[in-house]
C-alpha cells in the first residue's frame, strides 16, 4: 500500500510542477468562438448569506459589459454557485465549475475557510483563481500558489497600520482588543502582534452567534485603546455601549464595519465621533462623495442595472470595485483569453484608478507581487462623515 | 468587585433578551406540545414587518400592536398549511417540517428585506444612560414589557375556559375532542399566540442587538437553554431560566475560561444542572403510568 | 425540536416491522451481488466530479447511518452528531498531518475515540429524554466547533485556519484515478460499516434497542439492561458517524471549525428524516437527498435557494411522513399482499 504523504508546501510545489491525470491541455477551456465561461462561488443561502449581493452585482456588471458588446469579441457568461459557506460544498462546486460547467477561470470566490478548501485544488489544476471575495493573508504567495491571487487589502495589514499609529500616539498605552472568534478576527490579532511583539494586549473574543458583546466591553473596559475587529452588528453594539459606559478609549474600527449606513447610524451617529478605521473604499452614504464623479459612475450602474437594490450596502461598492478590475484584465487579455493569459495578464496591472476607491488608491499587480490594494488612508468618524487624515498608507512594512 | 457587579448587570440584561424568547418557546409547548424550530425567524420576520410599518411612517404603537395582529394571522396560518397536514406523522417528521420551515422563513426574510444591519426602534426612551451605562431604558421597559406578558399568559392559561381548553387539548387530544374542544382550532390558536409573543420578544430584542434577518439565529440556543433551565412547561421557570443563563454565561466568560468557550462552560452547566434535576429546576416531574 | 408528550422512548416513532421471514439464500445472495454491482459500476461510468459529489453522499449516508441507530433504532433523539462527524474528520487529519500516517491506520482510531466520546455523552443522556437530550446533543454541536479553535489545542487543531491533507493513491498500482479510489474506499468502508449494523439490528441486541425504544419499561420488566443497551447504542452510533467524518476529511482534503457548524447535524437528521427513521436502506437515500436536493434547489431559483430547499423537504415529507423507507415499505406491503 503506498500512500503518499506529503506536507502541504511540499505537496504545493510537486502539484504545481507536474500534475498527473488531468485533461490535455485544450487551447482555452472555457472560451468559444462567442462567449467566455467565468464561475464562482458564493453563500446564496444560509447564515451569512448577505454577501450574496456581491454576486448579484458582478452579473450586472457582466451584463452591462455584454450590453456594450462584450470583450474581445466574445460575451461574458458568468456562473455562480451556491455553497452556503461551507468548505465541501465549495471544493464541490468549484469542482462542477471546472470539471463539468469547464469554466476558462473562477473569480471572486466568498470566504477564507472556503477559499482554503479549494486552494490547491485551483493550483494543482492551473485555474486561475482571481480576486478572492476575502482578505486573508495568505493569497499573495506566487512562488507557491501562482494561480491564486487576492483583491483586498489583508485584515493582517491593516491592523499593523493600526498598531504602528497607537504607538505613534499613545506609546504608553493599554490595548485592548475585540475580536470575532474566526479566522478574520485572528487575523488582527496576528496583525497587532507583528508590531507590538511582547507589548501586553488584552483581548476578549466573541462568537459570530452571539446575540450581545455587552460583557466583553465591561471585561476590557478601562484600556486606553480599544481595536475591534467586528462585523457591522457587533461593531454598531460596541460603538454604542463603550460611549454609553463612558468609556472614552482611542477606538479602531475595522474597515469591514464603517458603513455610515449599516454601522455609524445604527450606533448612534453622536457616539461614534473619534473613531478611526483605514479604508481604501468610499462609503456611498457618506456626504462627502455626493457628488462625486466615481460614485456618480457606480449610482448610475445601481439604478439601470440593478433598480431594486439596497443603496446603502457597502458590498455594492466593493464588488463594483472587483468587478472593474477583472474587466480591465479581461480587456488586457486582447483576443487571448487562454488561462496562461489570463493570470499574466491579472498580475500585471499597471496602477489604475477605481471608481469606489478613495482618491490615491490605485489597483496594481506585478508577477512577484499579488496584494493588488496595497494602499489604504487612515480615517477619523467626526460626527457626520469620514475624514481622512496623514498620507496615503502603503503597506506596514513591519 | 466592580467588575463582577458590572458583568452581573450585563448579564441580566441580556438575559432579559433569552427570558422573553424563552417565554414564547414555553408558550408554544404549553399550547401544542411542541418546540419550535422556527420560532426565531418567525420573530425576525415579524420584527421586519414591524420595521416596515414604521418606515411606512406609522407611529410605534400601531405597528406594534399591528404586528402582534398580523403575526397571531401568520401562526395560524402556518398551523393550518404546514403543520395540520403531518400532525399524526411520526414526531421527527414533525422536526424535519420545522427544520424545512426555519430554511423558509430565514432566507425568504434576507431575500426580501435585504441583509444590512437596521435601526428597530424603541418606544423607551432616556436622557441618560442608567446604572453606569450597562443598562438603558429600553432594557428596563422591555423587562416590564416581558414580565406582563408573563402575567397575561399566566392569568390566560389559569384562569379562562380557552386556557384550560387549550392546554387540554396540547395535553390529551383525544379525551379534550371527547369532552368537546375543537382540538384543531385550538392548536391553529396555541401557533398564533406563540408567533405573537414571540414578535413582542423579538421587537424587544431588535432595538438592543439591531435588526438583521440572522438576529435570532444565536439567540434561539441561549432561550431554549433558557427554557428548560427552568422547566419547558413552567413560564415563570423559563424567565428565570433565561435571566440565569445570561448571567452564568458572563460570569464563566469572565472568570473561568476566556470568553472563547463562554457558550460551551454555560452548556455545560445546564446540562450538568439538568442530569440532576431532568424536568428543569422548576418543572413539573410527569410520571407516566405503565 | 419537537419530541412531544415529553416521555422517553415514545412509541410516536414509527413502529418499524419486524426484519420479514427469511428469503431463500439465493435471493439474498443475488441481492447482494446486485448491490456490489451497482456500487462498483459507477467508478467505470461516471466522470470524476460525478464520482466525487457520489463518493460524498456514500460518507453523508454513513453519517445518517450512524445517527439512525441511535435516533431511529433506539428512540434517543441526537441533534448533534456533527460533532462526532467532527470529531472522526480531525482524528484522521491530525494524524495524516502532524504525525504522517497513511489515511487506512487512523481508521480504527478515530472510530475508538468518537465511540468512547459517544459513550460518554450517553451517560447523561440516560438521565434525559426529550427536549432535554434534544438540547444536550445539540450543546455539543455548537461547541465542538469553538473547542476545536481553542488556542490551548491551535498546535494540533490548526485553530481557525483549519488543517490540509492528502487523499490516498490507489496502491498496488491499479491503474485508478485518486477519484476513483477514494469513492472505492468510501463504498468499501461504508458497506462494511452497513453490513455490521445490518447484522446488529436483526440480532438479539436489534430488538433489544427497538424494545428499549418501544416501551422501556417493559423491556426492563424482561431483564434488559437499560442503561448498557443505551450507551452502547450512542458509542455505536458515534463511531459509525466518526467514520464518514474520516472519509469525509480526506475526501476534501482539508478541515476546518467552519466544515463542521452545527448545520451539519442539522442536515444529518434531515437526511434520518427524509430517508425513513429506523431504516438501513433508508441511510442511503438521505445521503443522497442531502447532497443532491440543494443543487436542484439552486437550479430552480439562485435568487433563494435555501427557500426552494425548505419547500421541497417540506413537500417531500407531506408526501412521505415515514420518508423514502416508509414508500419502500408500503410498495413491499402491496407486492406481498397480491403476492
Amino acid at each position: 500500500m503506498t500512500i503518499q504523504r506529503r506536507t502541504l508546501i511540499g505537496a504545493a510545489a510537486a502539484g504545481t510542477l507536474a500534475v498527473p491525470r488531468l485533461a490535455p491541455a485544450q487551447d482555452a477551456p472555457g472560451v468559444t468562438a462567442t462567449e467566455i465561461r467565468i464561475g464562482s462561488t458564493n453563500a446564496l443561502s444560509g447564515p451569512v448569506s448577505a454577501y450574496s449581493v456581491i454576486s448579484r452585482c458582478l452579473e450586472a456588471m457582466f451584463r452591462r459589459l455584454n450590453d456594450q458588446g462584450g470583450v474581445g469579441g466574445r460575451k461574458v457568461s458568468f456562473t455562480v454557485y451556491d455553497d452556503a459557506y461551507q468548505p465541501p460544498r465549495t471544493l464541490e462546486q468549484t469542482r462542477r465549475l471546472v470539471e463539468q460547467d469547464r469554466v476558462a477561470f473562477l473569480f471572486n470566490s466568498l470566504g477564507t475557510p472556503t477559499n482554503n478548501a479549494i486552494h490547491r485544488y485551483v493550483n494543482q489544476r492551473k485555474v486561475p483563481h482571481l480576486f478572492l471575495a476575502t482578505g486573508a493573508d495568505k493569497w499573495a504567495q506566487p512562488k507557491e500558489f501562482p494561480w491564486t491571487i487576492g483583491w483586498q487589502p489583508s485584515y493582517r495589514t491593516e491592523a499593523q497600520i493600526y498598531a504602528k499609529h497607537i504607538l505613534a500616539e499613545r506609546p504608553q498605552g493599554r490595548i485592548a482588543l475585540l475580536y470575532q472568534n474566526d479566522d478574520f478576527g485572528k487575523d488582527y490579532l496576528n496583525g497587532l502582534k507583528d508590531v507590538l511583539g511582547n507589548r501586553p494586549l488584552t483581548t476578549a473574543t466573541y462568537e459570530a452567534t452571539d446575540p450581545t458583546i455587552d460583557s466583553q466591553i465591561v471585561q476590557l473596559q478601562g484600556h486606553d485603546v480599544l481595536v475591534c475587529a467586528t462585523t457591522p452588528r457587533f461593531a454598531a453594539q460596541a460603538i454604542r455601549r463603550v460611549f454609553d459606559i463612558g468609556w472614552r478609549p482611542m477606538m479602531f474600527m475595522t474597515n469591514v464595519s464603517v458603513s455610515v449606513g449599516a454601522v455609524m447610524q445604527p450606533a448612534g451617529v453622536e457616539k461614534g465621533v473619534g473613531l478611526i478605521t483605514s479604508d481604501y473604499r468610499k462609503d456611498q452614504t457618506d456626504p462627502a462623495w455626493a457628488t462625486d464623479a466615481g460614485m456618480n459612475e457606480w449610482r448610475d450602474f445601481m439604478r439601470r442595472y440593478i433598480p431594486d437594490a439596497d443603496l446603502t450596502d457597502n458590498n455594492y461598492t466593493y464588488a463594483y470595485g472587483a468587478g472593474s478590475t477583472m474587466i480591465q484584465v479581461l480587456r488586457q487579455c486582447g483576443t487571448d483569453f487562454s488561462r496562461e493569459n489570463v493570470m499574466r495578464q491579472a498580475t500585471n496591472i499597471a496602477p489604475m484608478d477605481i471608481a469606489t476607491l478613495l482618491p490615491g488608491i490605485r489597483v496594481q499587480t506585478q508577477p512577484d507581487n499579488y496584494h493588488v490594494i496595497r494602499q489604504m488612508q487612515l480615517q477619523r468618524w467626526d460626527g457626520r462623515s469620514w475624514v481622512r487624515f496623514g498620507n496615503v498608507i502603503e503597506g506596514a512594512n513591519v | 468587585m466592580d467588575g463582577l457587579a458590572h458583568q452581573i448587570v450585563a448579564g441580566i440584561a441580556t438575559g432579559g433578551i433569552y427570558a422573553s424568547v424563552a417565554l414564547a418557546i414555553v408558550m408554544i409547548y404549553q399550547a401544542t406540545h411542541h418546540v419550535n424550530f422556527a420560532q426565531g425567524e418567525m420573530a425576525t420576520l415579524s420584527c421586519f414587518i414591524a420595521w416596515s410599518m414604521v418606515q411606512a411612517g406609522l407611529p410605534y404603537w400601531v405597528a406594534f400592536f399591528g404586528t402582534i395582529v398580523v403575526s397571531f394571522a401568520i401562526g395560524v396560518v402556518v398551523e393550518r398549511i404546514l403543520i395540520r397536514p403531518v400532525a399524526n406523522a411520526p414526531v421527527l417528521t414533525m422536526v424535519g417540517v420545522f427544520i424545512g420551515l426555519l430554511l423558509i422563513v430565514g432566507n425568504a426574510t434576507g431575500w426580501i428585506f435585504g441583509y444590512t444591519t437596521k435601526v428597530f426602534p424603541s418606544p423607551f426612551t432616556s436622557d441618560g444612560p442608567l446604572l453606569g451605562g450597562l443598562v438603558s431604558a429600553h432594557e428596563l421597559g422591555s423587562t416590564v414589557v416581558t414580565l406582563t406578558v408573563l402575567t397575561l399568559v399566566w392569568a390566560f392559561f389559569r384562569f379562562t375556559k380557552l386556557g384550560l381548553a387549550m392546554r387540554a387539548a396540547a395535553y390529551n387530544p383525544r379525551s379534550s375532542r371527547l369532552v368537546g374542544i375543537r382540538v384543531g382550532w385550538m392548536l391553529a390558536l396555541g401557533w398564533g399566540l406563540a408567533a405573537a409573543i414571540g414578535a413582542v420578544a423579538g421587537m424587544m430584542v431588535a432595538p438592543v442587538v439591531f435588526l438583521d434577518p440572522t438576529m435570532m439565529l444565536g439567540i434561539l440556543l441561549y432561550a431554549f437553554a433558557g427554557a428548560l433551565l427552568g422547566g419547558i412547561d413552567n413560564p415563570m421557570g423559563a424567565v428565570l431560566g433565561g435571566f440565569a443563563v445570561g448571567v452564568l454565561e458572563n460570569l464563566a466568560g469572565a472568570y473561568v475560561v476566556g470568553t472563547e468557550l463562554k457558550l460551551t462552560v454555560a452548556l455545560a452547566i445546564i446540562i450538568g444542572v439538568l442530569v440532576v434535576r431532568p424536568s428543569g429546576l422548576f418543572g413539573r416531574v410527569v410520571f407516566s403510568r405503565v | 425540536m419537537s419530541v412531544s408528550k415529553g416521555l422517553p422512548a415514545d412509541a410516536a416513532i414509527a413502529a418499524i416491522p419486524l426484519p420479514a421471514a427469511a428469503t431463500p439464500a439465493w435471493q439474498r445472495i443475488a441481492l447482494v451481488l446486485l448491490g456490489l454491482a451497482a456500487a462498483i459500476a459507477p467508478i467505470f461510468v461516471l466522470e470524476s466530479f460525478h464520482l466525487f459529489q457520489l463518493t460524498m453522499a456514500v460518507i453523508m449516508a454513513l453519517a445518517v447511518l450512524g445517527l439512525n441507530i441511535v435516533t431511529g433504532y433506539n428512540g434517543q433523539i441526537s441533534l448533534g452528531h456533527g460533532a462526532f462527524f467532527a470529531v472522526g474528520a480531525y482524528c484522521t487529519a491530525i494524524l495524516m498531518s502532524h504525525f504522517d500516517w497513511s489515511f487506512w491506520p487512523t481508521l480504527p482510531i478515530s472510530a475508538a475515540v468518537c465511540a468512547g466520546l459517544g459513550y460518554g455523552v450517553g451517560f447523561p443522556a440516560l438521565r434525559l429524554a426529550g427536549h432535554y437530550l434534544a438540547l444536550t446533543t445539540f450543546s455539543l454541536a455548537v461547541a465542538v466547533p469553538q473547542i476545536l479553535k481553542h488556542k490551548s489545542i491551535e498546535d494540533w487543531t490548526g485553530g481557525v485556519q483549519g488543517l490540509f491533507l492528502v487523499k490516498p493513491d490507489a496502491p498496488f498500482g491499479l491503474p485508478l484515478s485518486s477519484d476513483q479510489w477514494m469513492y472505492l474506499v468510501a463504498v468499501i468502508v461504508a458497506g462494511a460499516c452497513f453490513l455490521l449494523v445490518w447484522n446488529l439490528i436483526r440480532s438479539r441486541i436489534g430488538r433489544a434497542l427497538m424494545a428499549t425504544r418501544d416501551h422501556a419499561t417493559a423491556a426492563e420488566a424482561m431483564g434488559m439492561d437499560i442503561g448498557s443497551l443505551k450507551t452502547k447504542a450512542f458509542a455505536l452510533s458515534a463511531m459509525i458517524t466518526g467514520i464518514a467524518g474520516s472519509l469525509s476529511a480526506v475526501a476534501i482534503e482539508f478541515v476546518a471549525p467552519d466544515s463542521f457548524s452545527f448545520g451539519v447535524s442539522i442536515t444529518l437528521f434531515v437526511g434520518m428524516v427524509v430517508g425513513g427513521v429506523a431504516s438501513i436502506l433508508g441511510s442511503l437515500f438521505g445521503g443522497l437527498f442531502v447532497l443532491f436536493v440543494p443543487n436542484i434547489a439552486e437550479a430552480i431559483s439562485k435568487a433563494a435557494p435555501g427557500v426552494i430547499y425548505g419547500v421541497i423537504l417540506i413537500l417531500f415529507l407531506f408526501l412521505l411522513p415515514d420518508g423514502f423507507a416508509g414508500l419502500l415499505r408500503r410498495i413491499a406491503a402491496k407486492l406481498r399482499g397480491r403476492g
